[in-house]
């Protein structure tokens, strides 16, 4: 009874904020630990038992699709959500629409999920999923880009917050990503046809893939950048000519640069040289979100000493730094002539998404849970090991990576005295064993702490219970 | 410096500017490969015969059953024009060659080798015993066994629906005597036969039992229509056949 009188009598609509922020978590929970498993069926083949629906081609995108759209996306809905509230000053548009949006999301979770495993596949990476998944995804979406607009819409205050720019060009930019990349006929309901073939279906797929990087995974965790790092340093956002500049010269330059994943095979050389140009000039308006962002740390740099919340967005920031150095330089052709194909692009992505994108979201979620249950958190303490946990894991996890991707490469490409080459493919798989399972440790040093989060976040909220509602209203600003 | 509250504060006018810079990209670098004749090559025997032709029946339920299983996650199918993988893999892959690939499976990852030019490398029976139990033939493999394929049956009741779907994206399966006597004069006439949707089932059970692939003649497995695949797979292009400074003008 209190929740539900809590929940109408608030100035925003933070329910549907709370239920996305506990899916983030579960999600994360459970894309990492089938992270986990599948790190360790490469490093020790016999887990697959012989069984179709864990076999790793099949669950692969079970880990993606989690991760990505279960994690990242939930993350995404809730903290957009409650960005969009807080700097327009105005409540969600409809409550309806926004529950319908959290409904929705995880039905697409779990279908997409139950549909990998079954084999049902478009055979697309990052976009597995069949039509009628696809037709739902666009359903919940325009839901979303209505939700989202029409509050700003509402807003009292004239200026559009930058966050909300970010999670503007975030839900056009994935909208048009996935019409185009699905766009398939239909066999029956669990199998269809994509329109294109080839090399264009080539160029359309890694427009897709790059741009759900670029977009889903990179400007709205940007977005989310802007609003919870100053709040949680109490500084103002560092440069605001910088966030204009690098807002429009990322979301204008992302878009050219998928085909950096194509260099060297069937497509047009143009294209290719096209992507590389542009992705290298991508690190400009990265670097740029990244300065902004770390600088924003001004004058308040002593609280990272006790704070590990700050500590989970700064470090966040520093891995966005790198993977996108890393990004550009493995776009150059004759580096990705030796990185495509190896562990050394499955290091890259991970640097972004276990550094940046989960590091983010942690500290985000750790602001976001306090003030969504009008209680502290259970234990600091906790957060600062899962800080060190996550930062661990992930070094252990890239540096597996990199290690066992510039191996393969250079393996490879061999030679010996006589110009033959050196090594057999099967000698370069086992020659990646230790490093496999390097991996698999470092992952799952990573899945501890966001176990032991679940953990801190579920006390919290129980605990919450107890503490009499009603500040809500009065942090709210 | 222009001024930004102007678009700050105008929430359509930042719609619009948003949708436009996100269009630029994909508009010059993407749509112009629908339109330029020399993305794909035309690969043709001197006698005027498209070397590529679009999978028989059987291979092309041996392909859905590729996807289904995710191999792309492990395998490329995209060999690149560099001296280590002439050596390892054979010439590099044309876009031609997957010219009827919905989707293309040219992967990302070669966890396991590029299987481009797989085809015709080892004998069927090698590959029947590398799929169910891959360690036993190659110690260091990572890949998992997959013993069901041997064991289902292939369900080839809607494998002419499968190419009517293909067929509306542009793929030449035919359905009347008109597109199968263009079939014959393209492709040649034992091609053609396989292309005719009317007589998939026919052509699929066919191709099954002559070739044996699963070495068990009397069914057919879904283990026949992955091998019949595997051994397709960069078999139909003959390079030697073939100027190779031909396709210099089309990179």
């Amino acid at each position: 009874m209190a929740s539900v009188a809590i929940g109408s009598s608030e100035q925003y609509n933070y329910d549907v904020v709370r239920k996305f922020t506990i899916m983030a978590l579960i999600w994360g929970a459970v894309g990492m630990l089938v992270g986990v498993f599948i790190a360790s069926e490469l490093a020790w083949p016999f887990l697959n038992f012989d069984f179709p629906y864990i076999t790793f081609g099949r669950i692969r995108p079970v880990h993606t699709g989690a991760v990505i759209f279960g994690f990242g996306g939930s993350a995404l809905f809730a903290t957009s959500y409650y960005v969009v509230q807080r700097t327009c000053q105005a409540r969600l548009l409809s409550d309806g629409m926004a529950a319908f949006t959290f409904w929705g999301w995880q039905l697409i979770i779990v279908l997409a999920a139950l549909g990998d495993v079954l084999g049902y596949s478009q055979g697309r990476e990052y976009a597995e999923m069949e039509w009628p998944i696809d037709l739902l995804i666009a359903v919940v979406w325009v839901t979303y880009a209505i939700v989202y607009i029409g509050t700003i819409m509402k807003r009292k205050e004239p200026h559009i917050y930058v966050a909300n720019w970010f999670y503007l060009a975030f839900i056009l930019a994935v909208a048009l990503l996935h019409i185009f990349n699905n766009l398939a006929i239909p066999v029956s309901l669990t199998k269809s046809y994509p329109l294109f073939s080839g090399a264009q279906d080539a160029m359309v797929q890694w427009w897709y893939g790059h741009n759900a990087v670029g977009f889903f995974l990179t400007a709205a965790f940007l977005g989310m950048m802007y609003y919870f790092v100053p709040k949680q340093a109490g500084r103002p956002i560092y440069s605001y000519r910088l966030s204009i500049v690098h807002f429009w010269a990322l979301i204008f330059m992302y878009m050219w640069a998928g085909t950096h994943h194509l260099h060297w095979t069937a497509i047009p050389d143009w294209t290719s040289t096209l992507a590389a140009t542009f992705s290298i000039m991508l690190l400009m308006p990265s670097w740029g979100g990244m300065i902004n962002g770390i600088m924003t740390m001004s004058g308040a740099w002593d609280k990272l000493r006790t704070d590990p919340i700050l500590r989970f967005l700064i470090v966040a920031l520093s891995f966005y730094g790198m993977s996108t150095f890393e990004g550009p330089m493995m776009s150059l052709k004759d580096v990705n002539a030796l990185s495509h194909y190896t562990d050394w692009t499955v290091g890259h992505v991970h640097s972004g998404a276990l550094g940046f994108v989960a590091m983010i979201s942690f500290g985000t979620i750790y602001h976001l849970i306090p003030r969504l249950w009008d209680t502290r958190m259970f234990s600091t303490k906790l957060i600062t090991v899962h800080f060190w946990l996550a930062t661990i894991g992930t070094l252990m996890y890239i540096t597996a990576m990199w290690i066992s991707g510039i191996m393969q490469g250079l393996m490879w490409r061999a030679y010996d005295d006589f110009g033959n080459l050196q090594y057999s493919f099967a000698e370069s798989v086992a020659a990646m064993h230790p490093y496999y399972a390097m991996r698999a440790l470092g992952g799952a040093v990573f899945l501890t702490g966001m176990i032991l989060m679940l953990y801190n976040c579920f006390m919290t909220i129980s605990q919450s219970k107890n503490v009499p509602a009603g500040g809500l209203a009065t942090s709210a600003a | 410096m222009m001024d930004h509250s102007k678009i700050e504060k105008n929430l359509g006018l930042m719609l619009v500017m948003v949708l436009f810079a996100i269009s630029i990209g994909g508009l010059i670098e993407v749509v112009p490969l629908f339109f330029i004749q020399g993305t794909v090559e035309d690969v043709k025997t001197a006698e005027g015969i498209k070397m590529v032709r679009p999978y028989s029946p059987l291979e092309l339920r041996g392909r859905d059953i590729y996807i289904r299983e995710g191999c792309y996650l492990c395998h490329s199918q995209m060999i690149r024009p560099f001296r280590d993988e002439a050596m390892r893999y054979g010439h590099y892959s044309l876009a031609a060659e997957s010219q009827y690939d919905h989707p293309f499976q040219w992967g990302s990852k070669r966890t396991g080798p590029d299987l481009a030019r797989v085809g015709k490398k080892y004998s069927n029976e090698w590959q029947v015993q590398h799929l169910t139990a891959p360690r036993s033939m190659v110690p260091e493999s990572v890949m998992p066994n997959y013993p069901w394929l041997l064991a289902n049956d292939l369900d080839y009741s809607d494998v002419g629906d499968r190419m009517a779907a293909l067929r509306i994206t542009g793929v030449p399966y035919s359905t009347n005597k008109a597109e199968y006597d263009r079939n014959v004069k393209d492709f040649g006439a034992e091609v053609a036969k396989q292309l005719h949707i009317p007589d998939a089932q026919k052509s699929l059970i066919e191709q099954a039992q002559t070739g044996n692939y699963d070495g068990n003649a009397a069914n057919v497995s879904e283990m026949d229509a992955v091998v019949a695949y595997l051994q397709v797979l960069g078999t139909m292009v003959d390079f030697s056949k073939l100027d190779n400074d031909a396709f210099v003008k089309y990179r």
